[in-house]
């Protein structure tokens, strides 16, 4: 009986994960949800920890349940050691990272939760290939296994060392987030994924050959690798998004591999998550998935035409105090300038001197703006910028033109207009914040150095354009000063 | 019990368009904390190490120990980080 009952209890965990992502859908009720999903877990954990009884180690080991699962998940004594051990060492670690990470670095935290997921899953198959003897895996049912494990070592190892790259990169440890291109890149990746796919087909053919396990891990940890360094800076959010399904297709892999329901539904979930914002983040930046993971965009710089930079006029913090003491609507266009300059506290005390003259204030929000899905959002309700004047593109477009002043602070490709008419520029087809059609445009950034794009933005040599040039913090910290005195 | 593949491959594509449907009505405003979120939930794969790690033996043991702490820092800070980033989300005063 216990059997039945863990797993109709790890439905109802995967039933919880359901309600969980549900309640995401407002700010309302997410929290809530996040809640319900914590519950689901500790169903899970708790089924999975209580339900380890005698009758059923002995349906298991006649094979009556887990035909391609572990032989024998009986907790024995040394075996709570380990649990006790783990458990306690991970939830330790897990809420030292989660309670003392900055939002800024929120970035390179969900890269690295990504990443220990991956290696969990990982982990796991080595355990239940090693469990089983060579005999053992010689029969049908070790062929379904070898394959069901090789799929989850392959989505688990990439996951992982992705995850650990991409969390490299946005830290800023290693290639300071420029994309590592080498000669034949391609064709090497291409080959290492190749030899991977071979592995496992070969395993599965001849399930005894429990070795195979190892190469294949480290083939794997080198495609990860190799798949993520081409990758620049802006292009993050599609590799984490991506990087966030592989972490869910993992679990999914692992359910398989377990002959277990519940993960296979909680892993197909996230695996669906992440799928759903890699297409995001692709159509705001208008290209293929193809293309980001490819092409290494970000490496090249365009020509820029020097002598038009210095014609460029620079307005300091007074002139812009001006404009805005006078528009009776402001926009702000946040970008991972923003971030990078920790300003987003310094930008609501403007917004609350603003609006305490009576000035209506909004929030545009470029989807791929930062270095992950909704990055921006996370940082500016840290500021306590309340969520409705967080407006995303579709919704701000068309209250531009209405608008007397935008600023824009480390933002730059996506308020480029020449993604709309400028057939010829890496952008164009790129949905953009239409900000050069609000009566002024005020532009805080540091230099007039090219975007991630590597393209230059007639924007800022327009007539209604007031180029500010310094650090987004200090800039807004100049404007608040002149606010005050105004 | 005995799961055949048809079935648990049946699952798998339902549990695929579910989370299709689900997610496309999230806001771009909670897609940080979705992903941290749908992150945590795939730290499911905890069920699999608790398994491995409690079925004893140092070598399997060996590797269930670390796929514990892996899943556990994966699932409890997962939780926590997103629930971190939803108590800032606040509504107009």
């Amino acid at each position: 009986m216990s059997e039945q009952i863990a797993i109709y209890a790890y439905v109802l965990a995967a039933v919880l994960f359901v309600f969980a992502l549900k309640a995401m859908a407002s700010p309302k009720t997410a929290r809530r949800g996040n809640l319900i999903g914590a519950v689901g877990m500790l169903i899970a954990i708790g089924v999975t920890l209580l339900a380890q009884r005698p009758e059923m180690i002995r349906d298991i080991v006649h094979g009556n349940w887990i035909p391609t699962g572990l032989t024998v998940p009986a907790i024995t004594s040394t075996g709570w050691v380990f649990v006790i051990i783990g458990i306690v060492a991970g939830s330790l670690i897990g809420a030292f990272l989660a309670l003392t990470v900055k939002m800024t670095g929120m970035p390179q935290m969900v890269a690295m939760f990504n990443g220990f997921g991956g290696l969990a899953s990982g982990l796991v198959v080595f355990a239940v290939v090693f469990r089983r003897s060579a005999a053992d895996m010689a029969t049908e049912a070790g062929q379904t296994l070898a394959v069901t494990v090789g799929v989850s070592t392959l989505i688990g190892w990439v996951t992982f060392t992705g995850s650990v790259i991409a969390f490299a990169k946005l830290q800023g440890v290693v290639f300071s987030g420029k994309p590592v291109t080498f000669p034949l890149q391609k064709i090497a990746n291409f080959l290492v994924l190749l030899a991977c796919v071979g592995a496992i087909v070969v395993w599965g053919f001849a399930p005894e050959m429990r070795w195979i396990i190892i190469p294949l891990a480290l083939l794997a940890s080198a495609f990860g690798v190799m798949f993520v360094i081409p990758i620049g800076g802006a292009d993050m959010p599609v590799v984490i998004s991506l990087l966030n399904s592989y972490s869910g297709l993992a679990a999914c892999a692992t359910g398989f591999v377990l002959n277990n329901p519940g993960l296979i539904i909680a892993g197909s979930l996230v695996g669906a998550s992440g799928i759903v914002l890699t297409r995001l983040m692709c159509h705001a930046m208008n290209r293929s998935l193809a293309n980001v993971l490819f092409a290494a965009v970000g490496s090249k710089v365009a020509d820029i035409d020097t002598e038009r930079q210095k014609s460029v006029k620079r307005y300091t913090g007074q002139d812009g105090a001006m404009i805005l003491a006078n528009a009776d609507s402001v926009i702000f266009v946040p970008g991972y300038g923003l971030a990078v300059a920790q300003a987003q506290h310094i930008l609501k005390e403007l917004a609350d001197l603003l609006e305490s003259r009576g000035t209506t204030v909004k929030y545009g929000i470029h989807p791929v703006a930062g270095r992950m899905p909704g990055h921006m959002n996370v940082l500016l309700a840290e500021a306590d910028v309340p969520y409705e004047q967080l407006c995303d593109l579709e919704t701000i477009n068309p209250e531009f033109e209405n608008t007397d002043a935008v600023v824009t602070i480390g933002a730059n490709d996506v308020i480029n207009p020449a993604a709309r008419s400028d057939r010829d520029s890496p952008i164009y087809g790129m949905p953009i914040l239409d900000v050069d059609k609000a009566r002024t445009v005020m532009i805080i950034k540091r230099s007039l150095s090219p975007g991630f794009a590597g393209i230059d933005n007639d924007l800022f040599y327009n007539a209604k354009t007031l180029m500010l040039f310094g650090d987004g913090k200090a800039m807004l910290t100049d404007l608040v000063a002149a606010m005050k005195e105004a | 019990m005995v799961l055949p593949l048809v079935l648990a491959i049946t699952i798998l594509v339902l549990a695929m368009l579910l989370g299709l449907e689900i997610i496309t009505k999230v806001p771009t405003q909670l897609h940080t904390p979705l992903m941290s979120g749908s992150n945590a939930i795939s730290g499911i794969t905890i069920i699999g190490a608790l398994l491995a790690a409690g079925a004893g033996g140092w070598l399997g043991g060996s590797f269930g120990v670390l796929a514990v702490t892996a899943a556990m820092v994966n699932v409890v800070g997962g939780y926590l980080v997103t629930d971190r980033m939803l108590r800032m989300f606040k509504t107009k005063r």
